[in-house]
């Protein structure tokens, strides 16, 4: 527990939104109606691949009822430059080309056109009236088969970024990177024990339970309202801005309540689209998608392949250690692949690393940041590979990794050295945690991985007002995905020494307050809470003046202590404490309003690690693995308000779960996508867990006030090998494919013993 | 395609609607009827976010159709609160953080009510089958569930 007193940081109370939430009052994106609104609808591809001839939509214009159609031609062509959106970066070129396919369709379910009607209904028939003459071509799903030189490729203009000399031919290998320390040749010399494996993944959906949802109203004097479900309605208002040529000022976006991210919700799909459909109708128009259209045009996280080598001396010690890791980008180029390359091996002090890196195209939709984007899969490579050299050393995997542990002073291979880190620290929480400790249960095996993230920091606006009263507002400008809220007004309430329930956290429009990057990479309560804690500071200064014009002494002779201005010493005077709802009575005479404010691009995001435990069964019939037991222990800086920092660790352990033994996309050999519904991608449900354990190591960071670090990716990082580390020990299978779902795992159990399938 | 006119109770409010037949339950809550505290994840009847009660029976109001509210009382989340009293399960979820985007919770309340309306004394194993028909994508479940079990102890401790 951190050592330092805090009245409120590190206390539990309520949530500000709590009772809106619990009531059905909350609004979320597709709670939010106008007068007169249009439904809006998207017409589809059919096709994994294909050139679209021609569109035609006049049946579809001259429906009733139907106000509006729009297709690429409506949004005006971008340049090739490419712009940061939440942990990933994007080329504008290619956004547009997502929202509404130009030249080719590249993925089934990819935009071709939209219409807005008086009803849903009407809307739907319409789609059904447009006319697209397409002219299929072959597609490639496949990660390793996009990869190859007789490929069907997706972009003829798509040269391999990263190759010298720069390659003449079209490819639809998007890049090609490398992060490399040390000689890794010479590492490999060293080692008298070499791990060598190949491991692959599956595309995976965040899985949000709220579908994108829209609603846009442009006026005839060019002014945009704009309310959306987004993790960064700052980067609704930056891409329509950018897309339909909009001054940004114009543009007011309002976040409604948000039913779910986890990365997912950082781009835009609807939005510029609707703006398009009111500007044509002069009428709001409103956009929901359905499921459906949520897994077949949005998101997913890559599946991809790595290949793990890692050379150890018979004491455990890692001398040299090398990944190739080739992720899907989907449609266009942009997949993760950066993050995965260099959080590979970053849990571990190693002196010979090489990491190459590939970022592949095909004919999927254009992947989205998911937790931890691209790490899951690199530590499921790696994990999984030092999990058998802890086999075969014969150690136990938390001091294997103890022994090659990342510290403060470990320089990366991506750059950075490590300030303070709690790994070693984690590693030990594990280590000693009730469920390391106990005795692993007769038929049921144990396995342990771990996991890193940076942590992100980034821009962020916040201001803070006094009322009339004396109580506060704190206003800022991202979305509460997860408790944020609670979390900035529990270090408001510290920062300024009031109660918890005296301060108002609120989330502020595009128009109401600065700048705010996403909701995203872990940074809320780290850097908007930085935002927050010196917008609070810089009203205790206003206030601290107010108090020394109402004494008549100089500023720097007043003190702001437990919520009240006193004189700093005795010799400043004999004054009487002045409280905040004193000072705010007296405000219209000492200066008026008093208000704090905050800017700044927060660095020093204190970087996260986690050691997961799990023990599970596996049935060797059915291939069914149950789950008896889980634990993660991670380095969570201070934890702010403990029960949302756990929830985090909780609902991220669940989601890789899901990842581990259930979840993928499934196509058929048309290029379509298979099981585009709940039922058939299958997330995790209560009956499927125990309860998730959680170990909190507070390791403060010493790049913030309170040592906030970012808790919300790391979890989601160690649970596919930590799964597939146990199922391993359980069954003497290794699985290098994900999910390791019943039907492939016994599959996998009886091509291992055919004797026993046999009788 | 004439309308159909209904007549229902909902949240002990007697109510008349007008509807097309293939209408559902969730769409006319929602769009018609302003109660949008039931939500939309599926559509399909896989993610419980649109449950409700008919005659103390929980259903997806996605798969029901609006018609079939004749004569029946339907209960939804704005219901459930009595004047400016949250019910006990509301007030858990808060105190425990059994939410953490919120989207799942209107679905997971009105479907742990009507478990503890019938068992006011589940086993975990009984919380956890009874909502496996609810998707919570955020919290992994372990606050929800034992928010549930607290609230189930609390009634039979005031019930004695
Ligand atoms: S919306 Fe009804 S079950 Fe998902
Ligand atoms: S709290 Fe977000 S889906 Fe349950």
């Amino acid at each position: 527990m951190s050592s330092q007193p805090y009245k409120w940081i590190g206390t539990r109370p309520n949530r500000p939104d709590g009772a809106d939430k619990v009531t059905g009052r909350a609004r979320f994106g597709a709670d939010f109606n106008m007068p007169g609104q249009l439904i809006g609808k998207v017409l589809r591809s059919p096709h994994a691949h294909a050139v679209i001839r021609s569109i035609d939509t006049s049946a579809a214009e001259a429906l009733p009822g139907v106000k509006a159609v729009v297709t690429a031609k409506d949004f005006p062509e971008q340049p090739n430059v490419i712009v940061p959106t939440g942990e990933m970066q994007v080329n504008l070129r290619d956004v547009t080309r997502n929202i509404m396919a130009r030249e080719k369709a590249l993925y089934e379910g990819h935009a071709v056109a939209a219409v807005a009607a008086t009803t849903e209904a009407i809307a739907r028939e319409a789609l059904s009236l447009i006319r697209v003459e397409y002219e299929v071509l072959p597609h490639v799903i496949d990660v390793e088969e996009a990869m190859r030189d007789d490929a069907p490729v997706l972009h003829d203009h798509l040269r391999t970024e990263g190759v010298k000399p720069e390659p003449q031919k079209a490819s639809n290998i998007a890049k090609r990177m490398e992060n490399i320390k040390g000689d890794v040749a010479a590492g490999f010399k060293q080692a008298e024990i070499v791990i060598e494996r190949s491991f692959t993944t599956q595309p995976v959906h965040q899985g949000y339970i709220e579908p994108h949802a829209t609603l846009a109203s442009a006026a005839e004097d060019g002014q945009v309202q704009i309310w959306s479900t987004t993790q960064g309605h700052f980067q609704v208002r930056g891409f329509c801005s950018r897309l339909l040529n909009i001054e940004t000022s114009q543009i007011r976006v309002t976040p409604s309540e948000i039913g779910g991210g986890f990365g997912g919700k950082t781009v835009v799909y609807l939005e510029p689209v609707a703006v398009r459909l009111s500007q044509k109708t002069g009428k709001p128009v409103k956009m929901v998608m359905s499921r459906e259209e949520v897994f077949r045009a949005s998101g997913p996280a890559p599946g991809g392949s790595v290949k793990v080598k890692i050379g150890a001396r018979r004491d455990g010690r890692i001398v040299a250690a090398e990944c190739t890791i080739a992720l899907q980008a989907g449609a266009f180029p942009g997949s993760p692949i950066g993050p995965a390359c260099w959080t590979s091996f970053a849990c571990y002090d190693i002196d010979n690393i090489q990491v190459i890196g590939y970022d592949v195209v095909s004919n999927r939709p254009k992947v989205a940041a998911y937790r931890a984007p691209g790490a899951p899969i690199s530590a499921w490579g790696v994990e999984s590979a030092l999990d058998i050299l802890a086999q075969e050393l014969g150690m136990d995997p938390i001091d294997l990794r103890l022994k090659n542990a990342a510290k403060k002073g470990t320089k990366t291979s991506y750059g950075p050295t490590f300030d303070t880190i709690g790994f070693v620290e984690t590693l030990e929480a594990a280590k000693n945690s009730a469920h390391y400790k106990s005795p692993v249960k007769p038929g049921y095996t144990r396995g342990v991985a771990a996991g890193f993230w940076f942590n992100v920091g980034a821009d962020s606006s916040a201001a803070a007002h006094v009322a009339e009263d004396g109580t506060v507002t704190v206003i800022s400008g991202n979305p509460d995905i997860g408790g944020s809220r609670a979390s900035l007004a529990l270090m408001a309430a510290e920062e300024l020494g009031v109660d918890y329930e005296k301060v108002r956290p609120v989330i502020a429009d595009t128009s109401s307050i600065g700048f705010n990057f996403v909701t995203g990479g872990s940074r809320v309560t780290f850097a908007t809470g930085l935002a927050v804690v010196n917008a609070v500071k810089d009203m205790i200064r206003e206030l601290k003046g107010r108090a020394a014009k109402t004494w008549g002494v100089d500023p720097e002779a007043v003190v702001w202590e437990n919520g009240m201005a006193r004189p700093a010493g005795s010799n400043v005077g004999e004054f009487d404490p002045l409280s905040l709802a004193q000072l705010a009575a007296s405000a219209g005479k000492t200066g008026g309003p008093i208000n704090g404010h905050a800017q700044l691009n927060v660095q020093g995001a204190g970087p996260g690690f986690g050691v997961h435990v799990v023990d599970l069964a596996v049935d060797r019939d059915t291939g069914i693995v149950t789950i008896d037991r889980y634990t993660a222990a991670q380095d969570v800086g201070t934890a702010i308000h403990p029960s949302y920092v756990e929830g985090q660790l909780q609902g991220g352990v669940v989601q890789g779960i899901g990842w581990a033994l259930n979840e993928e996309y499934i196509y058929n050999s048309k290029g379509k996508l298979d099981n585009p519904g709940f039922l058939d991608y299958r997330m995790p449900v209560a009956s499927d867990l125990p309860m998730i354990e959680t170990i909190l190591v507070e390791v403060a960071n010493p790049s913030h006030p309170y040592g906030v670090r970012g808790v919300g990716e790391v979890p989601i990082v160690p649970p596919l090998a930590t799964v597939g580390n146990a199922i391993a020990r359980a069954t003497g299978v290794r699985m290098t494919d994900l999910p390791m779902s019943p039907p492939k795992l016994s599959a996998a159990l009886d091509a291992a013993t055919p004797r026993m399938a046999a009788e | 395609m004439a309308k159909l006119h209904i007549s229902t109770t909902i949240n002990g409010e007697p109510i008349e609607f007008l509807c097309d037949p293939p209408q559902t339950m969730l769409e006319v809550l929602r769009d018609q009827l302003g109660l949008t505290g039931s939500k939309e994840g599926c559509g399909s009847g896989d993610c419980g976010a649109c449950s409700i009660t008919v005659d103390g029976r929980l259903v997806c109001s996605c798969l029901m159709l609006a018609a079939e509210a004749e004569g029946h009382r339907l209960e939804t989340i704005e219901g459930m609160a009595r004047g400016d009293q949250l019910h006990p399960l509301q007030k858990k979820f808060v105190e425990l953080a059994a939410l953490q985007c919120g989207i799942c919770t209107p679905g997971f309340l009105v479907a742990s009510k009507a478990l503890l309306d019938r068992n006011p004394n589940p086993t975990e194993t009984e919380v956890r089958y009874w909502l496996a028909g609810n998707l919570c994508r955020c919290t992994g479940y372990d606050k929800i569930i034992r928010a549930v079990m607290e609230v189930a102890a609390d009634m039979r401790e005031t019930a004695r």
